[in-house]
């Protein structure tokens, strides 16, 4: 079972909207959004395209900044961070997992994985040995000198998890981490987020429709028309989805 | 209390270089704009540069040689400036060059907005992106000048070899010809920067949150 946790909320967005302005028409993505989500969770934001989730998604990422309304990371209100403190959000707190992978193509996946702890001011050596173990804990030991192009989709999305967690981020971020993934990459993504989850107490939030995600979700907080639809538990989630699981 | 970001010279050095090699056709081609216009400049220079050695030099024989190959030398002459149509010319394709490069690296950072987007997510300060194009300048300038001044020099003295006769060769003006490639070679790696400014500040400006975005 899950150990333990101290309800504390790792991040609260309040009563959050977004306008994008495109000029003649100003479009209403987000409209009052409010949510916590715990620490060491693993949360689901599910919705159809064009729900907003995706700039709900990049807000609680300090990626967006809300129009209205704020959005608090471990209690920071992060419109308040200059762009060095935000660099250190992103470098330090957050871990983030690209539906396209995004490694930086023309380096190793050991480099990739060392960069966010060069940016973080680890020394190379301690750098390159956490990277190893990081590399070895998502099942990719003896892989570290290969480019991306060398590796298999699945394989790329495995350095891209063990590069968000490179620096013991607090939240994982993870847009749409199985798109480009077959249905068995996938579920070995995603078991692979729950198991970092468990073991390193991470919160992960993943923005998502993929149904496979709904089996290791702890909370599932659906989005519709920019606002937020319902916010399930596990337990009810069970009752509702236990014909789908595999 | 304020935690830093950093990123190790040696580190962005490590990554400007393994992005030219990455590009290494394209980087050719953007190095070879320099060096056709950095030995044109040092060409020229050195021509010069010669020709005012055989003016200084006094020697009735080099002043009738010199008349002969179309320098325009005035009574009292000691300096042999290039004629206006010849400055146009360096000037045009120092110009051509500076196009050229801001067109490369514009390419290079529009290929590379997702791998910049990434790195901002990763937690990458903008001046650590300007840092990066500026070094890959750099380095593409320096090779590219050298080898411009290089290739220019070469052929301005076996050019003037030619043109005069061995004769010239002990009263060649060697500190002014360093000088000269000296200086040829300053302009191309500042061509080079110059050429690099818009698209790195362009580069570093660009949200992370391009990095999200999935069509390529």
């Amino acid at each position: 079972m899950k150990k333990e946790m101290t309800k504390k909320q790792i991040v609260r967005v309040t009563d959050v909207t977004k306008n994008f302005d495109l000029g003649k028409i100003v479009v209403n993505v987000l409209k009052g959004i409010n949510l916590e989500i715990e620490t060491g969770k693993y949360v689901s934001i599910m919705g159809p395209s064009g729900s907003g989730k995706s700039t709900l998604f990049n807000m609680i990422g300090g990626l967006d900044k809300p129009t209205e309304g704020k959005v608090f990371i471990d209690e920071v209100d992060i419109a308040q961070l200059d762009a060095y403190e935000l660099a250190w959000l992103r470098c330090r707190k957050i871990g983030y997992i690209f539906q396209t992978f995004n490694l930086i193509p023309v380096m190793t996946a050991l480099e990739n994985v060392t960069l966010p702890m060069t940016f973080a001011g680890v020394p190379g050596d301690a750098a390159i040995s956490r990277g190893m173990t990081l590399l070895a804990q998502v099942g990719l030991e003896g892989r570290h000198g290969h480019k991306p192009a060398e590796l298999s989709g699945g394989q790329q999305q495995r350095v891209a998890v063990a590069r968000a967690l490179a620096n013991s981020p607090s939240i994982i971020l993870a847009d749409e981490p199985t798109g480009n993934l077959d249905l068995k990459t996938g579920e070995e993504i995603i078991s692979l987020l729950k198991q970092m989850s468990e073991d390193q107490g991470v919160t992960v939030i993943s923005a998502t429709h993929d149904y496979k995600m709904l089996n290791v979700s702890d909370q599932v907080i659906w989005i519709r028309d920019g606002r937020v639809d319902k916010i399930q538990d596990r337990d009810e989630l069970e009752i509702h989805t236990g014909g789908m699981s595999s | 209390m304020r935690q830093l970001v950093v990123l190790p010279w040696k580190q962005s050095l490590i990554i400007s270089y393994k992005s030219i090699r990455a590009r290494f056709f394209r980087s050719l081609i953007t190095t070879m704009t320099l060096i056709l216009a950095v030995s044109f400049l040092a060409f020229s220079q050195i021509t010069i540069d010669i020709a005012d050695a055989m003016l200084t030099s006094g020697n009735p024989v080099f002043h009738r040689i010199l008349l002969q190959s179309g320098f325009d030398i005035q009574p009292g002459n000691i300096s042999l400036a290039a004629s206006p149509k010849q400055r146009w010319i360096v000037i045009l394709s120092l110009l051509v060059c500076v196009v050229g490069i801001i067109n490369a690296q514009l390419m290079s950072v529009t290929e590379r907005f997702r791998e910049i987007g990434t790195m901002k997510c990763l937690g990458a300060l903008d001046k650590f992106i300007v840092r990066i194009f500026v070094l890959e300048a750099s380095m593409l300038g320096l090779a590219g000048s050298v080898t411009g001044a290089f290739v220019g020099g070469i052929a301005a003295c076996s050019g003037a070899v030619f043109r005069f006769g061995t004769d010239i060769l002990p009263i060649f003006p060697w500190h002014d010809i360093l000088l000269s490639s000296a200086l040829a070679i300053i302009t191309g790696i500042g061509l080079s920067l110059l050429g690099v400014l818009y698209p790195a500040i362009m580069a570093a400006r660009m949200q992370p949150v391009e990095a999200m975005r999935v069509e390529q």
